[in-house]
């Protein structure tokens, strides 16, 4: 297996050339990878292994594409034409650029005879664009033959000269030149309308779907064939009919009237380079279909051929409501096929570690301990019979480092809190203690609170992180080198020795990155920290000497997003890239790169048994990712904005997640469905969290609120298997119900939630008066 | 609506003639119309782009307003230069200006005398980014601290209040205390209603700020009422407190204890002047109260010598407040109350001091209603006044509220007849107009006419300022009124100005005061100096100088002393006999409330003994000068 090649180091915290080596390979590294040759790893699944190679930042150090799980399990199958046109583009690019030697590798790898390239690309330029006619062809059948044949024409005259001095975003925009005559658009469009509300009630509802795409590609050809005026009295006339949640979307759309502005435009390339994808039922796509046959027409079916997937399925048509649940992101729904893999997500069987030192300690503290010696060995009996969760990944699936000492005895502190913790219902709910930021001026961006809430950190905007100890001691940096050399290092309280008493204050304050730090995360035994910020950087950041070991180079734009994994070593970051990267702290290059989100990514969380990776995504999709092999193995789609808040139940069988429109999904992971909403915030929701024992959820907002909601009881439901195979779920509108409490923060938007150990709720935020 | 909304985003790009103007200010003339249509799309398009890249900065930096550095970062992106210098944390002054067909905006540069700028102070350096921990809540219930909003908003409060079918969504706070408290299963839904249970340590809140209300320590009472007045915590106990007061009043009435209903009417004032509180919902159970205190026949024991006149202008003007605050064209409080007012008054049998309440409860209502509803009745009212006067002598009572609310017609019309009437003042023309007020109407107007032109001049004129929020005035009353004539001296009229001007006015004191909270002083003891003494004594010299005091510097000294003399200012020499001591609070902030701080009392010309002593004249037309 791949994943034993990943060194079990732990970084060396006084390195500090070791640090500054990994800077330099890092600097040399961001240098390499060109921002063109990024975007297009994104886009396409296969341009992604194979460009991987050349632009020597590959997945894992010695895979070679397709050698692990296959890599094609959510790329569809129909798109192999349309995955070779992109390779086109991609060599043309290359050719064009002088890389030789990378055409040379890329041609081998894809399989390209030698002069295909040349005839291609002659072809789309010369001709006008047979290659997409001719792939459209073969998997439209016979009805799109007769549509080509009629609609080619007209065009071949018009094309030829444009095409020419652009050719790498000119190949991926030219299926829009196809094109009728554009004053009938608006009789094409308004015939589908009227056809689809004279259609049966059941079927209406699924065959709206269509609107928005239609819409939106119908407008892109008319600008794209400058047709400026038409494309404008386009947009008033049917952009009032879309659904409310679109907004955002036809805004940039509108703002996009020339040809001109589609080049560089990353949202238009989003809509061609993907297909939007729409699920609907045999029947209504029967309908459908017979429609257009009738009616001829071609350039809707054309449309709906070549930039439209169309996941029918057997059953009822689905309910407005049910549809509307799901939709909402920048490319439809999820694909059926694309959350059928299985997922682990099971926890990892604790090690037992804590029985001697539990007991040792216990009688330390109660002689007459007889009765209580029982218990920890029935809470191990407890975690023994996790061991056989059939969802729980192999221990061994990801390395995960070596438990040290003082892992061991966290742990232990843990477990004693834990049997201390306190039981939480909606009878028994939690206490919050509100840790308020005074005086930052609006420029705190982001908090993070160690696991056993001792330490407290916030990430500004004037590029400072800041370190607060919470608790009474206070932070102390080690002593320098010179002064290490006198301590005796033979003597029991060393580690209490190496700490300069002299620097001890409540807070301390870390500088390095030149912009606003966007994410901030503890690793989980307290010696570092990550912060993410808008320059582009990751830095660790030592807790024992208050300075930065490395930064970690690759994301060219923005970070909005880090964490640390749970068992620590491994990170997980993402940002304006729209690349989500896997980290190791003692490897400067990522070892993973999870592609496939259509905007940025906002928040990135780890699964509770590091096997797994959630993004959210301002494409308002969420997508879990296997960190073994990089697949994405779910697509939540359902939000009706950016996602900016995710949080694993504690068991890591669900997962919740909070956007911008303010309600909170519920996810399970296992079965891939949507599984509750939380209606109640009025903003964008900035922080989720479960309780330790996942009975209660805490959502926090930018409208001052903390919201307390029944989790046991929204997750409790059958799912019954029809609605498991069909993925189609029944949302109750039960949100008030399960609201338990809502606190009123003083206009403090709160930014950061967390549990203690023993379900006290830390939330944090800063005041704006 | 949203359709037209985006119709309009769509549409909108910038006027070509900004592209000819930033062509000419770069040196390039003659620009093409079709360039400039082409640029200004591109550009608008372009500015469009980056404002949304912008937005995004917005949302991450978890902040609700765009700030210039979300601009620079979203240009970053697009790898252009940010623009610099636009950092400024203020509003950017553009100005505006048009003429000759042209509109300009420009930025305003002032010229800096760059002296000021060294000898400027520097500003304070902005306070370093800290924690602070508070409790958002506790079990499942939020703690009524400062640190948490006030448990249910004003505007919550209002609407609940006004518009009462639309009240609280399901989901907001009560409804989450309730279900927090285990009892609401959810079973079936019922409108939520917010409890009325107090938790322990509320009970004892109450408990301990109602004793301290109607209690003998006037300390304590400040204190207490200091509470009600900012606590924000109080909404679940406001029912108590109006019932309370309600009650208290009821009480009170019957027993004629004018101390409780003057603390009574303090909590009413405190109530109102909490800025967390809307207390629409208790009018009907505050309003009966406090007029009540205004009309009511008899509010003390001994109506000859207590001073509850004073008590009927602070509850008048209490209600004039909640008047201005809470009417509505549905419960219509102003006209129903003005109504009330004016049939008591039509009453030929009406009591002087009910009299004296309609007109003073009508007069505060404001200059509009004493022009239509009290000046068309002056002649009426003088002549029974006169019959009063000048008949055969009934009762001392009546000849004392009698001349109560001659002084009040006086003081409160002069005014407006001063803006009403042309200027010169015939004093028969008066008398014609007025009958027997006229005269001394006629006097009265020229002495605000004359004031008025004085403050007109003096506005500039320094001023010593009282400036604690809220003086306490204790009354000392000898009770022995003998020597002074018909009227009792106990009145200490704090000006009506006062009450305008401040938001915690001067409140009417207690006849009867603790004896440890006054000094009496001889009239000629200069030992005054050091106490910061105010005597005001009454004499005719109507001198209309703006004085007040300064006390920043002492924590907690006696500071003014109110005497009142005897007869309404007819005689000019007079010995001088009570004082009233005046405690401040030792939380008496000076700069806080700049407002409160000068009183523009025309109190006459300071004395000499020593101490610093106004004289006040008693005739009530110096206080109709007073502005406000």
């Amino acid at each position: 297996m791949r994943c034993h090649d990943f060194p079990k180091l732990e970084l060396p915290v006084f390195s500090s050339a070791h640090a500054h080596f990994i800077c330099k390979m890092a600097a040399v590294q961001g240098g390499l990878v060109d921002a063109v040759e990024e975007k297009t790893i994104k886009s396409e699944p296969v341009a992604d292994a194979t460009a991987n190679n050349s632009a020597n930042d590959a997945r894992a150090p010695s895979s070679s594409p397709g050698s692990g799980v296959s890599p094609g399990v959510n790329k569809p199958a129909a798109g192999a034409a349309e995955d070779q046109q992109t390779l086109l583009a991609v060599l043309q690019f290359l050719r064009k650029n002088n890389l030789s030697e990378s055409v040379e590798i890329l041609r081998r790898e894809a399989g390209l005879p030698e002069d295909s390239l040349d005839q291609k690309g002659g072809d789309s330029t010369g001709t006008g664009l047979g290659g997409p006619e001719a792939d459209g062809r073969t998997d439209a059948g016979s009805l799109l033959s007769r549509v080509t044949v009629s609609s080619s024409a007209p065009l071949k005259s018009g094309k030829v000269a444009v095409a020419e001095d652009q050719p790498d975003v000119n190949v991926v925009l030219s299926a829009y030149s196809q094109q009728g005559d554009p004053a009938l658009y608006e009789v094409y469009y308004s015939g589908l309308k009227k056809f689809i509300e004279t259609v049966l009630d059941c079927h209406r509802a699924e065959l709206s779907q269509v609107f928005y795409p239609l819409f939106v590609h119908m407008y892109l050809e008319l600008v794209y064939n400058n047709h400026e005026n038409k494309a404008k009295a386009f947009f008033e006339k049917f952009s009032g009919d879309q659904e409310c949640y679109y907004q955002d979307d036809l805004r940039v759309l509108c703002s996009l009237t020339k040809k001109e502005h589609m080049r560089g435009n990353e949202t238009l390339l989003d809509f061609r380079t993907s297909k939007f994808v729409l699920r609907i039922s045999r029947d209504s796509y029967q309908l459908l279909k017979r429609h257009l046959q009738e009616r001829q027409n071609n350039q809707i079916w054309n449309i709906i051929q070549e930039h439209l997937y169309i996941d029918i399925f057997d059953g009822m048509p689905r309910s407005k409501g049910q549809i509307d649940a799901m939709s909402g992101s920048l490319a439809g729904e999820a694909k059926r096929e694309a959350n059928k893999a299985k997922v682990y997500y099971g926890l990892l069987k604790e090690p037992e570690i804590e029985l001697p030192l539990d007991d040792e300690d216990e009688e330390a503290e109660n002689e007459e301990g007889k009765p209580k010696k029982k218990k920890p060995k029935k809470d191990n009996m407890g975690s023994k019979s996790k061991k056989q969760d059939p969802n729980a990944p192999s221990q061994t699936r990801i390395p995960l480092p070596e438990l040290k000492d003082s892992d061991k005895l966290d742990k232990i502190m843990n477990m004693k809190e834990a049997t201390k913790r306190i039981r939480l219902g909606p009878d028994n709910l939690p206490s919050i203690c509100f840790y308020s930021f005074l005086n930052a001026y609006q420029g705190l961006t982001a908090v993070d609170l160690t696991d056993d809430s001792s330490l407290i950190a916030g990430g500004f905007a004037d590029s400072t992180v800041r370190v607060w100890s919470v608790t009474p001691k206070k932070l102390r940096k080690v002593k320098s080198a010179a002064d290490l050399n006198m301590i005796d290092k033979e003597s029991d309280d060393v580690l209490e020795r190496i700490m300069d008493e002299k620097t001890a204050s409540e807070s301390k304050i870390l500088y390095g990155h030149s912009g606003p730090v966007y994410g901030i995360s503890f690793s989980p035994d307290r010696n570092y920290l990550l912060s993410s910020s808008e320059d582009g950087t990751i830095r660790l950041w030592s807790l024992q000497t208050f300075t930065c070991l490395v930064g970690y180079k690759g994301h060219n734009y923005p970070v909005w997003d880090t964490q640390f994994s749970p068992h620590g070593y491994y990170f997980v970051s993402g940002g304006h890239d729209r690349v989500a990267r896997l980290w190791a702290t003692d490897h400067y290059q990522p070892l993973r790169m999870f592609s496939g989100h259509l905007a940025d990514i906002t928040c990135t969380r780890f699964h509770p048994n590091s096997n797994y990776v959630v993004t959210g995504s301002s494409d308002r999709t969420i997508r879990l990712w296997d960190v073994l092999n990089g697949n994405c193995v779910r697509i939540f789609t359902g939000h009706k904005g950016p996602i900016h808040a995710l949080a694993f139940s504690p068991n890591g069988k669900f997962l919740a997640s909070g956007a911008t429109d303010g309600r909170v999904l519920l996810w399970d992971i296992g079965h891939g469905l949507m599984v509750g909403e939380l209606k109640g915030h009025t903003d964008t929701i900035y922080s989720l969290r479960f309780s330790r024992d996942s009975e209660i959820l805490a959502s926090g907002s930018m409208d001052n609120t903390v919201r307390l909601w029944d989790a046991t009881k929204a997750f409790d439901l059958e799912t019954d298997d029809f609605t498991a195979a069909t993925g189609h779920i029944h949302l109750q509108d039960n949100s008030q119900e399960l609201l338990l409490g809502s606190y009123m923060t003083k206009s403090t938007p709160v930014i950061h939630l967390h549990f203690t150990r023993r379900n006290l709720l830390l939330a944090a935020g800063g005041y704006n008066p | 609506m949203a359709e037209e909304r985006r119709q309009k985003q769509c549409s909108v790009t910038l006027p070509t003639e900004s592209m000819k103007a930033i062509a000419e200010s770069i040196g390039v003339g003659q620009l093409q119309e079709e360039s400039c249509t082409a640029l200004s799309e591109e550009v608008s398009y372009r500015i469009k782009e980056i404002a949304q890249d912008a937005l995004k900065f917005m949302h991450h930096g978890k902040r609700r307003k765009l700030t210039t550095s979300d601009i620079d970062n979203a240009l970053k992106l697009k790898n252009v230069e940010p623009l610099y210098g636009f950092q400024s944390q203020e509003f950017i002054p553009f100005r505006f200006a048009s003429g000759g067909g042209r509109e300009l905006h420009f930025y305003e540069e002032k010229e800096v005398d760059l002296s000021d700028i060294i000898n400027t102070p520097l500003p304070r350096v902005p306070l370093d980014v800290s924690l602070k921990a508070h409790w958002l809540s506790i079990d499942g219930t939020q703690p009524s601290i400062p640190e948490n909003p006030p448990p249910v908003p004003k505007e919550q409060q209002k609407v609940e209040s006004t518009e009462p079918l639309k009240v609280v969504k399901p989901g907001q706070e009560e409804d989450g205390s309730i279900q927090a408290k285990g009892k609401d299963k959810g079973l079936i839904r019922l409108k939520p209603r917010s409890t009325h249970e107090l938790s322990v340590e509320q009970q004892l809140y109450y408990k301990e700020i109602t004793e301290a209300c109607v209690g003998s320590c006037e300390a304590k009472r400040a204190e207490a009422l200091q509470s009600i007045a900012t606590d924000p915590g109080l909404y679940q106990m406001l029912p108590r407190f109006s019932t309370f007061i309600s009650e208290g009043v009821r009480v009170n009435v019957v027993q004629n204890n004018l101390a409780l209903l003057i603390y009574l009417m303090r909590m009413v004032k405190a109530l109102m002047d909490n800025p967390t509180l809307y207390l629409e919902k208790y009018l009907h159970e505050l309003i009966p109260a406090v007029v009540t205190c205004i009309v009511s026949k008899q509010l003390c024991l001994r109506p000859d010598v207590d001073n509850h006149w004073a008590l009927r202008d602070f509850a008048a003007r209490l209600m004039a407040q909640s008047c201005k605050t809470f009417s509505t064209t549905t419960n219509n409080i102003q006209s129903r109350i003005t109504k009330t007012f004016t049939k008591s008054w039509l009453d030929d049998k009406t009591q002087w001091t009910t009299r004296y309440g309609c007109i003073a409860g009508l007069a505060e209502l404001g200059p509009d209603v004493i022009k239509t509803l009290i000046l068309p009745r002056l002649t009426v009212e003088g002549a029974r006044i006169k019959a009063v006067m000048e008949g055969p002598v009934i009762s001392n009572i009546d000849k004392i509220g009698a001349d109560h609310v001659q002084s009040l017609l006086l003081k409160h019309c002069a005014s407006v007849i001063a803006k009403l009437r042309p200027q010169p003042d015939v004093v028969d023309q008066y008398r014609t107009d007025y009958g027997y007020l006229g005269p001394m109407l006629c006097s009265h107007v020229m002495k605000a006419r004359t004031q008025a032109a004085l403050q007109a001049q003096q506005v500039n004129r320094t001023t010593l300022t009282i400036t604690q929020p809220r003086p306490t005035l204790t009354v000392s009353q000898s009770g022995l009124s003998g020597s002074t004539g018909p009227r009792t001296p106990s009145i200490i009229k704090v000006p009506s100005s006062l009450a305008l001007m401040s938001q915690r006015p001067g409140t009417p004191s207690q006849p009867s005061p603790p004896a440890t909270k006054y000094i009496v002083m001889a009239t000629s003891s200069g030992a005054a100096s050091t106490q910061q003494v105010i005597t005001l004594s009454s004499s005719q010299s109507a001198s209309p100088v703006t004085t007040s005091v300064h006390s920043a510097t002492s924590a907690l000294q006696p500071l003014v002393k109110l005497d009142s003399g005897g007869s309404t200012g007819l005689t000019a020499s007079r010995p001088l006999q009570k004082y009233i001591v005046v405690s401040l609070p030792p939380s008496a902030s000076s700069s806080l409330e700049p407002k409160s701080t000068v009183i523009p009392t025309p109190i006459p010309s300071a004395s000499l003994d020593g101490g610093l002593k106004l004289e006040r004249s008693d005739s009530p037309g110096v206080r109709t000068q007073s502005p406000h």
